[in-house]
């Protein structure tokens, strides 16, 4: 691999790994409370989660773009064409992900688990953890997924990131630049390392899903 | 602020959920995502950024990485390319969002001059749009003037691939299809493509079609053998193409860094700058694939009137009113 490409790889999984990060901060309060709580409003809720799966990562970016302009309600913090951008729009575009899949993850584990924790002298606390520990695999599932959303993903890191060289140029916005110039390998060789890593973490996913 | 972000963060989980989550795990991820923030925000706070919004011709054939790296060389700033099509880079011009855009297209940018979006307009270099095809030319346009040749490509019904895109290249092909005359939109013959111009070459290559492109992004692809085209007519005043650099106007935007578009203004236009647009694309093409435009129009050469005619605004390269104090560049 040229040190060309090792240096858009590395800031690709950096880049989505923020992401993925920063949307747990609310992504799984969220969908702790969705997934353990009954109250009035959360079908809507889960619903409204499941409708956004299918956002168009350009409309997000579009959206993002004017508001992250210089012009727009957020340009005073100069966001527009960093990092930074990406990251904050790739953690918006995978919100909807972590929330169905880690919800649904947490409403899988039989609630008589946490009866039964409760019977043997488990506090509201302990039973809580003991469902999460239950939800993990499909916890993991969920994490993979929106990772590989995030980093397969070409609006959000065109729109708000620009494509610049050695700043915000990753892996998906490499493949379109190369297309246009005509430079294809370089298009392939990049495609081909998104490929394994989506692959890889994919597979790792349903090992643990396996168990 | 974040031992309160974290503090709060851990009372919402106690009051909604009854448990807490583990503090040690919330710190973990907070330090790893505000560190990784606020790394991605010192990667360039503090430099000297310039944003330079392009037309896709310029960045596709590799100039401004060419370019980039000269200035880099000479006065350690880096520019940030955005490469989009002359109509966007307007736009993001008026937003505010770059420093300098380059430009080929005098009409849209005289209308961006007008509304004061941009300033200190320079002509940089010229080179010619070509109309290229399949090599059997079953329209018959070989060597015909442009407007005769898209006259016979109309009525003989072979495709046309046009950009659609509001790009430079596509208003160019407005006006030529104007100039003869010709409504070709909604025509059975008549594709848009709405992509680059790399793309736009590779689908008329499929479709054994006609289209209009720049030189560069031309000679680059039927170089890598991506497309199989014939030039078929290559030069002509109707086929001139110009480009220009202009600064965002701070008056309009307070943000955009004036001072560094000037600077950067000051070097296409210099000597340093104009050799290097020529030399570029000759080691690998054999030929420059845009040529400084500078020297020339001090001159009275035919290419020369050529470009006055068709790229200067009111009699000059930047009406004063529009210089934005910058007369040294004009002398």
């Amino acid at each position: 691999m040229s040190e060309q490409l090792l240096d858009i790889v590395l800031r690709s999984l950096w880049i989505s790994g923020t992401a993925l990060l920063l949307s747990l901060l609310w992504s799984l309060p969220l969908a702790l409370i969705l997934g353990l709580r009954r109250f009035r409003g959360r079908n809507t809720i889960i619903s409204f989660f499941n409708a956004m799966l299918g956002v168009p990562t350009v409309a997000l970016g579009l959206f993002l773009y004017l508001l992250f302009s210089r012009r727009g309600a957020l340009g005073a913090f100069s966001l527009l064409y960093t990092p930074t951008a990406i990251m904050i729009g790739q953690a918006i575009l995978i919100t909807p992900i972590l929330i169905s899949l880690l919800t649904s993850a947490i409403e899988a584990v039989d609630p008589r688990i946490r009866d039964l924790a409760r019977t043997l002298g488990a506090s509201e606390r302990q039973a809580s953890l003991t469902i999460l520990r239950e939800a993990r695999k499909g916890s993991i599932l969920a994490g993979v997924s929106a990772f590989n959303r995030a980093i397969a993903e070409l609006g959000i890191a065109l729109m708000l990131g620009g494509n610049i060289e050695g700043l915000t140029r990753v892996m998906t916005t490499q493949i379109a630049l190369g297309v246009n110039r005509g430079e294809i390998i370089l298009s392939l060789e990049a495609t081909l390392v998104l490929l394994a890593i989506v692959f890889t973490l994919t597979l790792i996913a349903n090992r643990f899903r396996g168990d | 602020m974040i031992v309160n972000l974290i503090k709060f963060i851990k009372l919402m989980c106690l009051r909604l959920l009854g448990f807490q989550v583990k503090k040690s795990a919330l710190v973990a991820i907070s330090l790893i995502v505000v560190v990784s923030l606020s790394v991605s925000l010192g990667a360039f706070r503090g430099q000297n950024r310039l944003i330079v919004s392009t037309t896709t011709s310029l960045y596709d054939t590799g100039l401004l990485d060419f370019i980039a790296e000269r200035y880099f060389q000479l006065y350690h700033i880096k520019l940030d390319f955005i490469a989009a099509g002359t109509g966007q880079a307007l736009e993001h011009a008026r937003r505010g969002d770059a420093d300098v855009v380059l430009t080929h297209s005098p009409s849209l940018e005289r209308q961006f001059l007008t509304e004061r979006v941009v300033g200190v307009r320079k002509i940089i270099a010229y080179n010619f749009f070509i109309i290229v095809g399949p090599g059997e030319d079953p329209a018959g346009i070989r060597g015909l003037p442009p407007v005769r040749a898209l006259t016979k490509i109309a009525t003989s019904g072979v495709t046309w691939i046009s950009r659609g895109d509001n790009s430079g290249t596509h208003l160019k092909e407005k006006s030529l299809w104007e100039k003869a005359g010709i409504q070709p939109a909604g025509q059975a013959w008549y594709i848009e493509s709405g992509t680059g111009m790399g793309p736009t070459l590779q689908i008329a290559n499929e479709k054994g079609a006609y289209t209009l492109t720049d030189t560069g992004t031309y000679l680059k692809y039927q170089k890598e053998g991506l497309i199989n085209l014939a030039p078929l007519i290559e030069s002509g005043e109707d086929l001139l193409n110009v480009y220009s650099v202009m600064a965002v106007n701070p008056e309009e935007n307070r943000q955009v860094n004036f001072s560094g578009a000037v600077a950067f203004i000051a070097f296409l236009t210099s000597e340093e700058g104009q050799k290097t647009i020529e030399d570029f694309g000759k080691e690998e093409f054999g030929v420059s694939l845009f040529n400084p435009a500078v020297q020339l129009l001090r001159t009275d050469s035919a290419v020369a009137e050529w470009i006055r005619d068709y790229a200067f605004i009111e009699n000059g390269e930047c009406p004063p009113e529009y210089r934005l104090g910058q007369e040294g560049l004009y002398q």
